[in-house]
């Protein structure tokens, strides 16, 4: 049997691959009594981070004289969170996501994301669960060690440096002691800017290959939706899942204060105001939902990583059906 | 000069950095989940061809770099430039030693080369990857021995020295790959 169809982006091993790991990742929440759902891909609101860019679509119609612009969503992560608010219980749901601007050997405009919420759990049981699904979805022959790291932990560790304490100029230093020739333009008021340039650069790379690497407890200005814990300094609980060299899954102890949200997502318009990129309208019946939030943890694992890294391939576009042209 | 966003950002694209021209060899989008994107390149200096790493926020932007490859007559050397000709416009540039480099020793009048210009200024010769040149200098060849096994050096008109096989007689013509320098037939 052939193992390509004759045509570039149809491997019929990764499609068998794909449909297995499909299967068995359902399988998996059905037995933990988790519900698969649905919700929409269009939005009248989006995504507030900056950092996130959401591409647009307008829809002409009924009630649309004159164009409703509406996004796609860059996550279901919005509209999950009202269903469990209104009293769902565990959930997850397998989504085409779309970001606009990103694309490389581990990025693609439109990804399939595995993301789920469980009841009760904050951040570290939540770790478990991933660790979990990972290991009943991978083959048997492959080896699984895992690593948890705090953030702090893991920049004191491979830079000799405190990421809660450091000033901007002391990681300047780190860069340069790093062979990092510093991009220009580098904004020294934002601290977190020089923290992801040393992650992508200089911690990334060290990170085995080999085991599931988790990080969890991120800066409370990268919080992003996750809740802060009062320790001094603050903590975002919040976590990352690294393995094969790249970043599989983002996780939350999430928030659900939705005064605390909204001052969010208005901080992240502000600093689009400051950048001038575009406002986005704030999500109004996710903030009005939030209140009824119960204490949850959440995360979005990206699937087609997740492949690549268990088929042994080096590129997105080597596993993903069609790639993006 | 144009200038260039990391959009836009691809292999063999000409930028300028630190006041040199560059050559994109590979460029890789990076960026954590919920923070900065970045782009990482490797670039190559086109006048000393090294390779260094450089890391741009996403969105930023470079300036281009004035820099084309054309095909050009190699004419003369005056012992201290080497004159090129545009065989269109007849045009003629000369290269200094630094951008000549180790080219010159493959250098033949009439032979067309590609020359790298940036502003307009030759910063790099490249031969032809086959060139046929007469033996100056050798030992006197070996009769029967045609394996080409074993070899001896040869110097060429040009001043390079190229192993060739024992048979070889001065006054021959032989064809170099000019990438190897290795010695590959015989002419006529």
């Amino acid at each position: 049997m052939q193992a390509t169809l004759r045509r570039p982006g149809i491997d019929r091993a990764i499609l068998r691959q794909r449909a297995e790991m499909l299967a068995r990742i359902r399988h998996f929440f059905a037995a933990r009594e988790v519900l698969e759902v649905e919700t929409p891909v269009l939005s009248g609101a989006a995504v507030t981070d900056p950092n996130l860019t959401s591409l647009t679509s307008c829809f002409n119609g009924p009630g649309s004289r004159n164009g409703q612009t509406l996004y796609l969503h860059t996550s279901p992560e919005f509209a999950m969170k009202r269903l469990l608010a209104a009293g769902s219980g565990d959930i997850y749901q397998i989504a085409k996501v779309f970001r606009d601007g990103e694309l490389g050997r581990h990025h693609s405009p439109e990804f399939t994301l595995l993301e789920w919420y469980r009841v009760g759990f904050d951040h570290q049981r939540l770790m478990d669960d991933v660790s979990a699904l990972i290991r009943q979805i991978t083959p048997a022959s492959v080896p699984l060690t895992e690593q948890r790291y705090r953030y702090r932990e893991l920049f004191r560790l491979h830079l000799g440096l405190d990421p809660l304490q450091t000033t901007v100029d002391e990681l300047a230093n780190c860069a340069q002691a790093n062979d990092i020739v510093v991009p220009s333009g580098m904004p020294r008021a934002d601290r977190d800017i020089w923290l992801d340039l040393l992650l992508t650069h200089c911690i990334e790379p060290q990170l085995n290959p080999a085991q599931l690497t988790f990080i969890y407890d991120y800066p409370a200005s990268q919080a992003a939706l996750a809740r802060i814990r009062a320790d001094e300094p603050p903590i975002a609980e919040r976590f990352e899942l690294y393995w094969g060299g790249v970043e599989l899954a983002n996780g939350f102890h999430e928030l659900n204060d939705p005064a605390e949200q909204r001052r969010r997502f208005e901080a992240d318009n502000h600093i689009r105001a400051q950048r001038g990129l575009p406002l986005m309208p704030l999500d109004e019946p996710l903030l009005a939902a939030l209140s009824c939030l119960p204490d949850c943890a959440g995360v979005a694992l990206g699937l087609d990583r997740l492949l690549m890294v268990m088929t042994g391939k080096t590129r997105l576009a080597d596993v993903i059906t069609l790639p993006f042209e | 000069m144009a200038s260039y966003s990391t959009n836009e950002f691809k292999s063999g694209l000409k930028i300028m950095l630190d006041g040199d021209p560059y050559s994109i060899v590979e460029n890789e989008f990076v960026k954590p989940g919920k923070g900065q994107a970045f782009s990482r390149v490797k670039v190559r200096n086109l006048k000393t061809g090294r390779v260094i790493e450089r890391t741009f926020k996403s969105g930023d932007t470079v300036e281009g770099a004035d820099v084309m490859d054309v095909d050009m007559q190699y004419l003369y050397n005056d012992g201290e430039f080497w004159y090129f000709m545009d065989q269109a416009s007849f045009e003629q540039v000369s290269a200094d030693a630094t951008s000549v480099g180790d080219s010159s020793q493959w250098l033949k009048e009439q032979d067309v080369c590609q020359l790298t210009l940036w502003d307009g200024v030759p910063i790099s010769v490249t031969p032809p990857n086959f060139v046929e040149l007469e033996i100056t200098e050798t030992d006197p060849g070996v009769r029967g021995d045609t394996s080409g096994g074993g070899g001896k050096p040869a110097t060429l008109e040009t001043g390079a020295v190229v192993r060739v096989p024992l048979f070889i007689q001065p006054g021959e013509v032989i064809k170099v790959d000019t990438r190897t320098g290795a010695y590959v037939s015989r002419v006529r």
